[in-house]
Order: structure tokens, then sequence, then C-alpha cells
């Protein structure tokens, strides 16, 4: 017989009791996946990057079904921020689920002003800092590949929202060293971050012989990733221990997840999966417990990093 | 609590038979009670390849008709075309397969309260849906007059049984090997003024809708469209099937075909917009 593992986790001063939640983007606002599953049994929901203002995103066709795993090309269609402050957030709070809020801007200032806006708002567990958005019209705009873009925009939603809720930036694996911009944006206020966003890529037609997607490019997800994310958090955490990673890309079951764990994730986002399956989460919360449980680990954060220890 | 897609169940059901018809498969599933909630329109998302299949998402097929007192129970029939890898994978799924299916997902197609005359059109395997449907009508005492085209053939489908249940028939094939040779849209306007069409249901291409809704503009029926636009999930979270739609208040917004469709008003959708972003929102 074993023992029930406590499958709790924190990320920065918040609270979840497990560890598995939904991937901003994959999620939406929680509103269609309530039909498959309580939203209260998942760590939280991380809603949809919302903007300041409502957006349409980019033309159809905005999906490429490639060996195990997709591209999409979305561009962060949404309703705005005060819209979704409005509707979505008092909806979710209703269900009794703790939600982490995604926002992505244009500019530095557009997210301290969407910082500005969460500020008053009660009931959230923390603000992920969408800086990684792949599907942007000018990629000199992917915050998380320069340094110094990511430093200004986690600094001025640092100094705009205050001290207490939990910042987690959301980085990219499409970069050089991403150890250094890691750090960077947890010198600048990231109390954590969010690993990995969708890897850029293109699929061509062969009927049409050219890019198939509306938007040309679009963010690789799924299974074939997964080795990208497992590699990132890793480096990631060998190079800030302390810091809580959000771990994702590519799980979809719960040995992905556990995975993930061990290279260092204090908490693991279900993306795509959901696609295909939309109570993925639920199952691999169920079955990452089993993993846990048949290794000998009483908590789930006793496995955080594990594969980092050193030779017994 | 569940806003969206409250009926929809996610369960693994048995493949009760697989039929070629023409270009197409006819499959029918054993899905039991969820039959009861679903309705002419509505599509079913069905996971393909098998466990260690490198495809990653569902497809999403027109739920062709169900019946509820065959010996099985709870019955659900597909018509499918095996264009790609997961439309094969399922067509060439045997007898007592098993099959994983969300259902019923999507809206459905307005039934009228008042016995109307309903013109029926479908393009190619887009017909599937409409012998159900057809079904609803003449029970409501509607008179059902239905066009069907495709380019060959064999690519119409149009069962026997089917057939009974519509006032006419007319199909059109573009090689002219079934029926007259032309399109669907061919005659449209004389065919609606002649039999007093008060509602338009169609199915099939895209480009098909929209001509049916260009050609319907000026006059008053009214042009219920089941759209084609391709999904990842199916269930509303991906974001990926947005077609730009019309509100009352004049602007266009980008709604999700799975959950905002697939039925829609061909009025309400900005078919020149398709594939186009729409102009920026206050």
């Amino acid at each position: 017989m074993t023992l029930p593992v406590d499958m709790s986790t924190t990320l920065g001063n918040a609270w979840f009791p497990a560890p598995l939640f939904t991937a901003s983007g994959c999620a939406s606002s929680g509103k269609e996946l309530a039909q498959f599953f309580p939203l209260n049994q998942i760590g939280a929901v991380v809603t949809k990057s919302v903007m300041s203002k409502p957006r349409h995103g980019r033309p159809t066709p905005r999906m490429a079904e490639t060996p195990s795993g997709m591209l999409n090309s979305i561009g962060l269609q949404g309703p705005g921020i005060d819209s979704f402050l409005a509707n979505d957030v008092p909806w979710l709070l209703e269900q009794k689920a703790r939600v982490i809020v995604s926002i992505a801007g244009e500019t530095v200032e557009e997210y301290s002003t969407l910082a500005r806006k969460l500020r008053s708002v009660s009931g959230i567990s923390a603000v992920e800092v969408n800086i990684s958005c792949p599907n942007v019209e000018n990629r000199g705009l992917v915050f998380a590949c320069d340094p110094d873009a990511s430093r200004r925009v986690i600094d001025g939603v640092r100094k705009t929202i205050g001290g207490d809720l939990p910042i987690i930036a959301k980085l990219s694996p499409d970069v050089t060293d991403l150890p250094s911009i890691a750090r960077g944006v947890v010198d600048a206020g990231a109390d954590g971050l969010a690993l990995i966003n969708t890897v850029l890529g293109m699929v061509i037609n062969i009927d049409s012989m050219r890019p198939h997607l509306g938007g040309k490019t679009g963010g690789l997800s799924g299974p074939a990733i997964k080795p990208v994310a497992v590699r990132a958090i890793y480096q990631v955490h060998a190079a800030l221990p302390k810091v809580p990673i959000l771990g994702m890309g590519g799980v979809a079951s719960g040995r992905d997840a556990l995975e993930l764990i061990l290279a260092g994730a204090s908490g693991v986002s279900i993306g795509t999966a959901s696609f295909g399956n939309p109570s993925a989460i639920i199952e691999i919360q169920n079955e990452l417990r089993d993993l846990l449980a048949a290794r000998g680990f009483a908590t789930m954060q006793q496995a955080i990093g594990y594969a980092h220890r050193e030779e017994a | 609590m569940a806003t969206i897609n409250k009926n929809a169940i996610q369960q693994v059901v048995t493949l009760v038979s697989n039929k070629r018809i023409g270009a197409y498969h006819q499959i029918l599933l054993n899905v039991g009670d969820v039959v009861k909630s679903c309705r002419p329109g509505n599509f079913v998302a069905i996971r393909v390849g098998g466990d260690s299949s490198k495809m990653i998402l569902r497809r999403a097929f027109a739920i062709s008709r169900v019946a509820d007192n065959s010996q099985y129970g709870g019955t659900m029939e597909l018509i499918v075309a095996p264009h790609g890898s997961g439309s094969k994978w399922l067509c060439s799924q045997q007898e007592g397969a098993e099959i994983d299916i969300i259902a019923p997902l999507g809206t459905a197609f307005g039934i009228p309260t008042e016995p109307i005359n309903a013109l029926l059109i479908g393009g190619g395997y887009g017909s599937a849906p409409l012998f159900g449907l057809a079904d609803v009508l003449k029970n409501r005492g509607c008179k059902v007059d239905m066009l069907l085209g495709a380019s060959v053939g064999s690519k119409i489908y149009a069962p026997m049984e089917g057939k009974r249940s519509v006032n006419s028939l007319k199909i059109y094939t573009e090689d002219g090997s079934m029926g007259e040779t032309g399109r669907v849209t061919e005659n449209l306007l004389d065919i609606v003024r002649d039999r007093n069409v008060d509602v338009i249901y169609s199915c099939g291409p895209m480009a098909m809708l929209s001509a049916i809704t260009a050609l319907v503009a000026e006059t008053e029926v009214i042009h219920q469209c089941a759209v084609e636009e391709s999904m990842a999930c199916g269930v509303g979270i991906c974001m990926t099937c947005v077609l730009p739609v019309q509100n009352e208040d004049g602007t266009t917004l980008m709604l999700r075909s799975c959950i905002d469709g697939p039925v829609m008003d061909g009025s309400n959708v900005r078919w020149d917009l398709v594939g186009k972003v729409p102009e920026a929102l206050a």
C-alpha cells in the first residue's frame, strides 16, 4: 500500500493544491473545459494572454498538424483586458478555480498598463507576463529574444503591480542563452518562469507551393517539442535553482509531466494535449500522482529538480 | 458549471458497421443515450490513429443522422471521405473497433415552428447531415426540396432511404456524369421563386456557401449554412477555426466555427474577409 502523495506546489508566494495547470492560449478563459472537468480540481487556470484592447489576431489558416505536433498562428486574438476582467475572471472565481492571468503587450508601456489594471483585482493567484508569443508581425517585438527588452518589461510590471502578486515571465526557447535571459528577468523582479513557449516553425503547402499558415510562421507545440522543454527547464533550474518554474511543452501523459518536474519544474501546464483530449489535465494529474507514489515520493515537491542530484 | 457544449460527452464507443458508398464510407457508431441530445448540424470530434499515432488532433465530422430505435440502442451515422490521414484511418476501422468520440458539438440548424418551404443544398459529402435534417423538417410539416452537387457522380451522396424524406431531389455534377451538368447555384433564384422557398439550409464547400449567400442577398430567404474550417480542438479552446462574422451592431468579430458554428446565418458571415483580418476593433 502506498501513502497518498501531497501534490501541492508553490510559485512564488502563491500556493496551489495541485501541480497541473492549463497553458495560456490553450484553455481560452476556462468556460470551454468546464464541461469536461471541474476547474477547481487543477492547480490553476492560466488564461489566454490578454492585451489592452480587443484584437482579431491573424488570418486563417491558423493551424497545421505536424508529426506529433502542430503549428498555430493565432496572433493573440482576444477580448481586451476590460472585457476580460469584467466577464471572465469573475466567472472563474465563481467556479472556485484559482486563476493566473496571462498578459501580452506590444510595448513595454502596454505591459505596465495591463499590470495597473490587474493590481486592483482580487482573487488572482499570479500574473504570467507573456513576452514570448511568436505570432507577432515583427519578430523584433518578441521581447524574450532580447535580454534588455525582457528586463524592461518585467521591471515595468513589477514597479506597477507592487509587492505581493507573483510575476511569472513566460520565455521562448528560441534563444542562444536561455539561462542569461532567465537571470535578467529574475533580477528585474520576476518571481517565477514559464518555460517554454512554442518554437517558431513553418509548413509549406506543396499544392499552393506557399507557406500554409495565413501568418506564414507559427508556433510549434505538442509532443514534438517535449525534449526542448526538458532541456530548457533543466538548464534554467541548474542556473537558478531557487526560482520556481512552471514547465510546459508537449506534455501528454503523467510520465511527461514527471520528466519536466525532475528537470526542475514546480508545476506543469498542459496545452496542446487538451486539444486532442479535453480531460487530459485531470488524467495526467492522476497518472503523475501514481508515478510519484510508485517512486516513493511523499510529496510532489521532493521530485522537483531530482534529476540534478549528485551521483550516489 | 459548464455553459458551452452542455450536452457534449467524451466516450469510447464501438463501431457497428463501415460500408463503402461511392467515394465515401458510411460509418455507424453505437453511441448510446447521447443520440437524444444530437441535433441536425451538430458534429462529432474523433480521436484518430490509435494510441501511438503521430496525429495528435481530433478530426471533426458532421453527424449525418442518429437513430434511437435500432437493435444497438443509440447509433450515430457519419459519411466520411477518406481524404487525409485521419479520415483514412477512420475509414479503415473494422466492425467492433473502439473509437474515442466527443459529441454532440457545435450549433444545430434552426428548426421552424411553422410548416415552411425549405430548400436543402448539399455539396459533395456535405449532403450527409441534410437527410437527417430533412426527416426533422418533414415531421414538422415542412415542404422539403433538395439540390445536391459534386464534381463527379461518385461524389454525390444520396442514399435511397434519404430520398424518401424529401419532396424533390435534383442532382448536378460538373462533368455531367450524374443529373444535370453544372452547379447547384445554376438556377437557384428561379427555384427559390417558383417554390416560394422560405429557408435555405446548406452544407458543403465554403465557395458554395458564399455563392448561395450572394445569390439570395436581395431576397427574403433565410440562409442557414454549416461551415467548414479546419479545427485543432473542436471544443472552443484553440481559436484556429475562426471566421469573420458581422455582429448586430455592425462590427465584425472572428468567431469560432466550432462553438459559434458550424451552423451560422450565411448573411452574417463576411465571406469577402475569409482568410483576411477584419478592420481593427475600436
